[in-house]
């Protein structure tokens, strides 16, 4: 498969119903429906196209326990291993002692590490990064316009698709 | 598709369609600023440069310059730093919580909420680092390695978890206001005229593209967000309480401290809330969609946590007497009736009293009243955390030490300089970013806009 062989025409509607609907008769007509872009998310619009689920929570999960194993770590390492303080007849010498003076600490480690690492990674997966240079197919794709990606073959007849499309309710056709 | 009862009033006045709601929100941005606008910004940076000459002064010249003495060693400073501190919660309150909650009515308050959030954390900020006497030594409160042998941060104190608590906070709060700006800056970005604007739209919007994956994930970290925030939220102004609650001093040795201040947080913020949304609602003609109705719902949120606030009070006041220690009743008694009785009684009536106001529906749906209430309970929550601090100080257990605190020039220059701050970026952030969530906004046109709400009616009957 070559970059030559295949492209992608759009559609574009303005009606986020009408737009969710085509999805399933055009590509019950043949035509590989991949993307929708959208001003504003649409509930449904992921099953409808097939997507897996983001498994990003998942991520977080996992940058939430690095977070709070690291902050354990730390105070541990700090306030009993390293060098054990008493202050006020309330020495440091056992771990399991000082575990609730250790809660705020290590929650807050947790959701510092869980909230950035998960937004790192949203950025990087979907490569939103300032200075990245958006695709804008339309002008109002942001604003209330609904742009339908559909791959074509180079030699697919255009306007037997262009009519498919217009006919499932879009207002306008770019090849 | 989702469907709303038309009992229910709509959160978007008049018949708006997706295309009305990105040039009413885009409006402020793409035009240029009117004269109100000019002359509050004038005003806000004055404000600002009196802050800058008051702060330069007290590090040049050191804390002596302010009026705390040596019974009094904590006054003004950290009373506005957990003012401010507690005006941030509401924007946090309004994203996040009701985010889980599902209450469509955050969905044109959230941006400004959030942005008055940092705006105000930096202004606390501001209060922790000029109090320190010694800032340029600030970094000792972080757990670094030093050379002064092996001496690390006391984590059982919770000074320091506060600094992990702002900081996580401030920095959380940045990212979950920057991740929803995202979208609408890609609005602006596609409508930017000029090169320039253009060009810093373009930096500003990561080059996002609304394709359905990036919305997925896009909802999943907002929800996944929401709920790291909620239970972060409710953890900063609880450590922010412990700073007073894990001492012996009576008067702030005290149990309930956490959720008190919890309550009293988002009461203030609320008010803070309504006090800009009234003024940026008029100033920026979005009457369609920060509505009567959206002040009436903020209206019963401080009517309920000015209610917590009012009993926690007088639970204190009921366990000093019942806790039989005579420095904790004495410190009580001392705070209404002795010399500090006028600040503890404008507490009292501003955040026990006036809020119970809005018990009435007029009141609550009127705008002007609502506008002077919110600000007695922005007086009235900065004289709560000056009667705990304060009072609580002035007459300590060594009767020969007892003494009273005034400011100086100087702190009250900080702290009106602080306000400054604030709104100058406030007004900034009013000028150049989009101020309502117009992406979250348009996911409800086509069920709870009073357009949609009459169609469905015609069609009904």
């Amino acid at each position: 498969m070559s970059a030559a062989e295949k492209k992608f025409v759009y559609g574009i509607f303005n009606d986020d119903e009408v737009v969710v609907n085509a999805i399933g008769t055009l590509r019950s007509q043949g035509l590989k429906v991949k993307d929708v872009i959208s001003p504003f998310p649409i509930h449904g619009l992921d099953h409808e196209l097939g997507l897996a689920r983001t498994r990003i929570s998942i991520c977080a999960f996992i940058y939430g326990m690095t977070g709070l194993s690291l902050a354990l770590l730390m105070m541990y390492y700090m306030n009993i291993f390293d060098w054990a303080m008493d202050i006020g007849g309330k020495p440091s010498f056992a771990f399991y002692k000082n575990l609730p003076a250790f809660i705020p600490v290590t929650f807050e480690s947790t959701v510092l590490c869980a909230a950035h690492g998960m937004v790192i990674t949203f950025l990087l997966r979907s490569k939103i990064l300032p200075g990245v240079e958006p695709h804008i197919i339309h002008p109002r794709m942001a604003d209330d316009h609904f742009v339908m990606a559909i791959q074509v073959k180079e030699d697919t007849d255009l306007a037997k698709v262009e009519s498919l499309v217009k006919a499932a309710g879009a207002v306008e056709f770019k090849s | 598709m989702h469907k709303e009862s038309e009992l229910r009033p709509p959160l978007i006045l008049g018949e708006k369609t997706w295309h009305d709601i990105t040039e009413d929100v885009c409006r402020p941005v793409e035009s240029k600023a009117n004269k109100w606008w000019k002359i509050a910004f004038t005003v806000a940076v004055a404000g600002l440069l009196w802050w800058i000459i008051s702060v330069s002064y007290t590090l040049g010249t050191g804390l002596g310059v302010w009026g705390l003495n040596k019974t009094v060693g904590w006054a003004w400073d950290i009373t506005n730093f957990v003012w401010w501190v507690g005006i941030g919660h509401a924007g946090t309150l309004i994203s996040a919580i009701l985010l889980l909650f599902r209450q469509k009515w955050r969905l044109s308050i959230n941006r400004s909420a959030e942005a008055m959030t940092i705006f105000a954390v930096i202004c606390a900020a501001t209060f922790i680092l000029s109090h320190m006497g010694r800032p340029w030594v600030g970094y000792w409160s972080l757990p670094l390695a030093n050379q002064f042998g092996s001496l690390w941060v006391n984590f059982n104190s919770p000074l320091v978890w506060d600094v992990f608590a702002i900081s996580t906070y401030f920095s959380v709060s940045i990212v979950f206001w920057y991740t929803g700006l995202i979208p609408d800056f890609a609005v602006i970005r596609d409508r930017a005229k000029t090169k320039w604007s253009k060009r810093i739209y373009t930096i500003l919007s990561f080059g996002w593209v609304g394709t359905a994956k990036n919305w997925q994930r896009f909802e999943e970290v907002s929800l996944v967000l929401a709920g790291l925030s909620t239970p972060l939220v409710l953890s900063v102004h609880s450590v922010v309480s412990m700073d007073f609650a894990t001492s012996i001093v009576p008067g702030w040795h005290t149990t309930i401290f956490p959720p008190y201040f919890v309550a009293g947080a988002i009461f203030s913020g609320f008010a803070m809330v309504q006090t800009l949304l009234i003024i940026v609602r008029k100033v920026l003609t979005l009457e369609d969609y920060i509505t009567i109705y959206h002040i009436d719902m903020m209206n019963r949120v401080i009517l309920i946590t000015g209610s917590i606030v009012g009993v926690a009070y007088l639970t204190e006041f009921f366990i000093a007497w019942y806790s039989g220690v005579e420095y904790e009743q004495y410190a009580f008694i001392n705070r209404a009736t002795g010399p500090y009785w006028w600040a503890y009684w404008s507490m009292m009536t501003c955040n026990v009293i006036t809020p119970q106001l809005f018990w009435s529906s007029k009141l609550r749906e009127n705008v002007f009243a609502t506008f002077i209430i919110s600000i007695f309970v922005n007086i009235g929550m900065w004289f709560e955390r000056f009667v705990i601090i304060v009072t609580s100080l002035h007459r300590d257990y060594v009767t020969s030490s007892w003494t009273m605190y005034s400011p100086t020039w100087v702190e009250a220059g900080i702290f009106i300089g602080s306000i400054g701050l604030f709104f100058t970026c406030f007004l900034l952030f009013a000028r150049v970013f989009p101020v309502i969530a117009m992406s979250e906004l348009k996911t409800i046109v086509k069920s709870s806009s009073e357009g949609a709400k009459k169609k469905s009616n015609q069609s009904n009957h």
